[in-house]
């Protein structure tokens, strides 16, 4: 959103003469010269490099900037300059690692998915049945169904709970023995927002061997389960915040027209907030679609494709990735490597392992952002036309 | 923020397309729905909280302290790693709630609007990289860039106990994994809390504005009393992904278990979860049900640093 | 599953005949239909009736080689029509040899042989027979290192123990200077790096260690390091970041991933063996078997002090532990046919061009086949 830069009306307080406006480009100015002085004051000290001179640069043009304002326009737009280079600075500052991250991803996975082994985007339709050693071929397309079908179920236990429990906690717990059992809830919710990921697939793994002949089985659903412990907490958060923005008037108008309570929650309450829980269960996805540890101990690794939830070990990106990369650099005796399966031959690369790994790591952002654009859209399509 | 006293009650009169069955049994399902689920809360986490407690007791019976004999003493096996674990999340939130806050004020308020959609996805996709890309890219990338911020540090503020000591690279210390973390739970408070600054009533600030209020000076006023609820339970959902953060952290930090308060010292600290992770897979018997009581160990101690963030949010400032 | 008994003979002799058969009878797929009628030379034939699923875990060591041979073994079967899925979890080697003894999987792969207690524990789930374990998978452990300008260094275990030790601190140390007169040595700090997780590879390490040099490596062979502090990694891709993310940094890692890292000789009697696979596999050949053990149950007791030529007596042997009957006889048919893929000369060259592990030798090769003959089922 933007914010009107129109209003600029000075209240008549004490020394208005103070109080006036410098043109932003004197913020370049002061940049300019914290820069230079950074400069100066490093080659001095003799540890003079790109980074340090932008760090200690804005750190003086903190300074500057602020001092100059001081004396210009007065301690209150001084202020408010000092913020304002901070909020940009915060901002600035966090793009370095979220960038290079996402750099690292993007080049390293990219190159690998379009690279032609054996055609380009192999990669999204091949498993990796037959693949041994530094054959670099294979691909992951058993790992994205079982991402997807793992989610998919997680999601289908997850939100229908986390969603109810936010509206319980928002729209019922306010009296008698609710009010004491909202507390509880939005408490426990909280420590649950702790379970380490580890411990929520030691649990899945628990609760199903309980039940079980079969010690040994590991399905899909089994990971669904654990990874629901993990995003349940996570729903209700961020839905629970949602649902208390949204203004008590709308309801009150609601119940006015004597529409019901759990017709006022579906069509005023949870549409209104529509937006907000479109985020916060596209946020509760993304934190578990890469989820490794639960899956490590609850759905097994397979190298084929499995579609069925409730038999037989399925593999996931997410362990996909952590397997290549413990696989670590591969062997290679001779050039070629040869797929027991179907003979095929291919070629062998001592980092095949650790480039699968970054291209699988690629492939959980592109599913995430797919995801993303669908949540959007959704919310695009079904929140109430307002003037934001 | 009650709404007890203005729910409908039955005599005001339905809509005629609203048949009075529909309405009653849409209610009771609702409630009935509504309160399950939270019931159904209550019932996971006690499940969690008894699977813990009883996969931890054949070590808990082993211990020194239980039995007087064996050879292992569980508080000298958990206490290095809790705080190892407190300190690492500890210093993540220090350094990413401030980041955060000016990231979602920055995509709130600050930047043009379609710069801020754009910006607003990318921190949304960033949540979903799994952990193991950030453990990844910690170790090959960032552990060198900080190499020399640390030597920096040790340098010229060595007499701060945090930066002491002798750190050699490459640098797997604690203070690198509390950076990924840093940077691992910065989405996620980042995504709640442009969320809930987007929802402060325009009026509020416009009224701010319009008295003659600076844009800081509107955001303090009213954006952030506003948005306090959410930073707060933003920063938890990031305190509690630090917390029970495995991969990353068992990727970057070389462990040690001391009380070491030098974060620049390699293998000095853990955490539990990454001791977990990384034993587990030779753990059995008594060893797993040692591991496993960590595991309950972290449990209680979100509970309890949860209850203490409730309590202090609870005493400060106006309810919202 | 309807298992006839020449079957049982035909897969019999697919081990004694052993890779050879395997690879002569590609084309041998529609015997497998027939009642077996073939003579040995036909044995190929037996995958076609293989069907179910095998689950194996353990050791986390063999991963590459058992997805190499679970991959191999399973293209086999499915070219002659049968359906078998194996799979193998590296959960570790005693979370392996725990799910094996509960039944939770058919077979289990380990870093230690099955203790006493084990054994006796497995005539419960091994149809009141006992279990026993197999050498499959001998890999050699290098002793790797980053050190600026130094590609190859010659190092005494005295020295290497002293290293890791923490009593040689310093890369120009004359201890070793005096194995290395070439080598220019930088006056640098050493920065031993170790597994931060509990390894078998640690304890072959440490057992080296302490017995080729009992009086600088005090703490003994064992699986978990016992130094507190200092640099680590995670798993051995994990230590051989942290040994690439340093100057002056040295580590052991399974030889397989040692990448461009600079790896060791290692002195043995009088000269100084590099690591390979020949040289591995004579370690195992040299040592004397571990007494006290059933007929069938093959462990060996490496001789960590030999001082024979060309062996390098740092290496990491797991084990393939099997029950010495099994109730589903259409599982037992399986184990049986897979363990004597894993072990035939095909499976242990599959294992060597993935894993970079060492070929067992063809005595060894003989006696675990008569172990696995040795399986009963149903």
């Amino acid at each position: 959103m933007s914010t009107p830069t129109t209003v600029r009306t000075e209240p008549s307080v004490h020394r208005p003469r103070d109080e006036r406006r410098l043109p932003w480009y004197h913020l370049v100015f002061t940049g300019i010269a914290g820069l230079l002085v950074a400069i100066a004051v490093l080659a001095i000290v003799g540890a003079l490099s790109v980074t340090s001179a932008i760090l200690l640069g804005f750190v003086l043009h903190l300074l500057f900037g602020w001092g100059y304002s001081l004396l210009r326009e007065g301690p209150r737009w001084a202020t408010d300059r000092l913020m304002t280079l901070l909020v940009i600075g915060a901002f600035a500052i966090s793009m370095f690692p979220l960038l290079s991250l996402l750099w690292s991803v993007i080049s390293r996975g990219l190159t690998r998915v379009i690279a032609a082994r054996p055609t380009t985007f192999a990669f999204w339709t091949e498993d990796m049945s037959g693949i041994i050693g530094g054959a670099d071929a294979g691909g992951v397309f058993h790992a994205i169904v079982g991402t997807l079908l793992i989610t998919l179920w997680a999601s289908i236990i997850s939100i229908p709970v986390g969603l109810f429990t936010a509206i319980f906690l928002v729209e019922y717990a306010n009296v008698g023995w609710k009010r004491t059992l909202g507390r509880g809830v939005t408490f426990l919710v909280d420590v649950m927002t702790g379970i380490p990921s580890i411990v929520a697939g030691l649990f899945g793994l628990a609760v199903f061997i309980a039940f079980m002949p079969d010690q040994s089985v590991r399905m899909g659903i089994m990971g669904a389960v654990a990874l629901s412990l993990l995003m349940i907490p996570t729903v209700v958060r961020n839905s629970e915040e949602m649902l208390r923005l949204v203004p008590m008037d709308l309801r009150e108008a609601a119940y006015a027209l004597g529409v019901p309570k759990w017709l006022t929650i579906v069509k005023v309450v949870l549409r209104t907030a529509i937006a907000g829980l479109t985020t916060g269960i596209t946020l509760a996805i993304a934190r578990v679609i890469g989820e490794t540890a639960p899956l490590l101990l609850t759905v097994g690794m397979v190298t084929s494709v499995n579609w069925n939830m409730f038999d037989g070990r399925m593999a996931t990106l997410p362990t996909f990735i952590n397997q290549q990369y413990r696989n670590g650099n591969a062997n290679c005796m001779s050039d070629t490597v040869t797929n027991p399966i179907n003979q095929e031959v291919y070629a062998c690369a001592v980092s095949t392992n650790i480039d699968r790994a970054w291209a699988a790591a690629f492939t959980l952002i592109v599913i995430v952002m797919v995801l993303n654009i669908i949540a959007r859209m959704i919310s695009h399509y079904f929140s109430p036309k307002l003037s934001r | 923020m009650s709404t007890a006293d203005i729910e409908p009650d039955a005599a005001s009169a339905p809509p005629a397309s609203m048949k009075s069955g529909g309405r009653r049994f849409g209610d009771a399902l609702f409630n009935a729905l509504s309160v399950g689920s939270g019931l159904l809360i209550f019932v996971t986490l006690a499940a969690v909280a008894i699977f813990l407690t009883l996969e931890s007791l054949p070590a808990i019976i082993a211990s020194r302290e239980f039995s007087g004999s064996a050879d292992f003493s569980l508080i000298e096996y958990s206490l290095p790693l809790v705080f190892g674990t407190v300190l690492a999340s500890a210093i993540a939130l220090v350094i990413a709630i401030p980041i955060s806050l000016g990231i979602a004020l920055f995509i709130s308020h600050f930047a043009p609007r379609r710069l801020a959609s754009a910006l607003g996805y990318m921190i949304d996709l960033l949540a979903a990289v799994p952990s193991v890309v950030y453990g990844l890219w910690g170790g090959v990338w960032l552990v060198p860039k900080l190499e020399p911020l640390y030597v920096f540090l040790n340098t010229y503020f060595g007499w701060i106990p945090l930066f002491a000591g002798e750190p050699t690279a490459p640098m797997r210390n604690l203070a690198s994994a509390s950076v990924v973390l840093a940077v691992m739970v910065l989405p996620i408070i980042t995504a709640v809390s442009r969320e809930v600054f987007l929802q402060t009533p325009r009026l509020q600030e416009e009224a701010a504005l319009a008295l003659g209020a600076t844009r800081w000076e509107t955001i303090r006023t009213v954006v952030l009393p506003f948005g306090r609820g959410g930073v707060v339970a933003a920063s938890m959902l990031g305190l509690g992904r630090a917390l029970g953060e495995t991969m990353a952290v068992l990727m970057i930090l070389a462990p040690g278990a001391t009380f070491s308060l030098h974060i620049l010292e390699v293998g000095r600290h853990n955490s539990i979860a990454a001791n977990i992770a990384s034993k587990q897979a030779e753990a059995s018997g008594v060893d797993m049900s040692l591991l496993i009581f960590t595991g309950l160990v972290l449990f209680v101690l979100t509970f309890v640093i949860n209850a203490i963030a409730r309590w202090i949010v609870a005493r400060s400032g106006p309810k919202s | 599953m309807n298992v006839r008994k020449n079957k049982l003979v035909s897969l019999a002799a697919l081990g004694l005949v052993g890779g050879l058969a395997l690879s002569a009878c590609g084309g041998g797929s529609d015997n497998g239909g027939t009642d077996g009628a073939s003579d040995g030379g036909g044995a190929a034939g037996g995958y076609a009736e293989l069907s179910g699923n095998l689950a194996g875990s353990g050791a986390s060591s063999m991963q590459n080689a058992q997805t190499a041979w679970t991959e191999s073994f399973m293209g086999l079967t499915q070219a002659e029509g049968g359906d078998l899925t194996v799979t193998y979890d590296p959960t570790g080697s005693g979370t392996g040899r725990e799910q094996f003894l509960s039944g939770q999987v058919q077979f289990a792969g380990t870093d230690a042989a099955l203790d006493e207690e084990e054994l006796t524990k497995s005539a419960e789930v091994c149809n009141d027979s006992q279990a026993f374990d197999l050498p499959v998978y001998i890999s050699p452990i290098a002793v790797v290192f980053n050190l600026e300008g130094v590609d190859s260094l010659n190092l005494t275990p005295e020295v290497i123990a002293g290293i890791f030790a923490g009593d040689i601190t310093k890369w120009n140390d004359p201890a070793i200077a005096e194995s290395n007169p070439d080598a220019e040595l930088p006056d640098l700090d050493i920065v031993p790096v170790h597994r931060s997780d509990d390894s078998g590879t640690t304890e072959n390490f440490t057992e080296y260690l302490s017995e080729t040099a009992p009086d600088a490596w005090t703490h003994g062979p064992v699986e978990t390091w016992p130094i507190d502090g200092g640099q680590s990694g995670d798993g051995t891709s994990g230590l051989i970041s942290t040994v690439e993310g340093g100057n002056g940094t040295i580590g052991y890692a399974d030889a397989s991933q040692a990448g461009n890292l600079g790896t060791a000789a290692i002195q043995v009697g009088d000269e100084f063996v590099e690591y390979s696979a020949d040289a591995a596999a004579k370690a195992v050949d040299v040592s004397p078997r571990e007494e006290g053990r059933e007929e069938n149950d093959i462990v060996v007791e490496l001789d960590r002090t030999t001082e024979e030529a060309g062996v390098y007596p740092i290496v990491l042997v797991s084990y393939l532990a099997l029950c010495g009957s099994y109730a589903d006889s259409a599982q037992g048919e399986a184990v049986k046919a897979y363990a004597s893929y894993m072990i035939s000369e095909e499976g242990q060259a599959t294992a060597a061009e993935a894993a970079g592990s060492a070929p067992i030798s063809e005595e060894l090769r003989t006696e675990a086949q008569a172990a696995i003959d040795g399986i009963t089922v149903g």
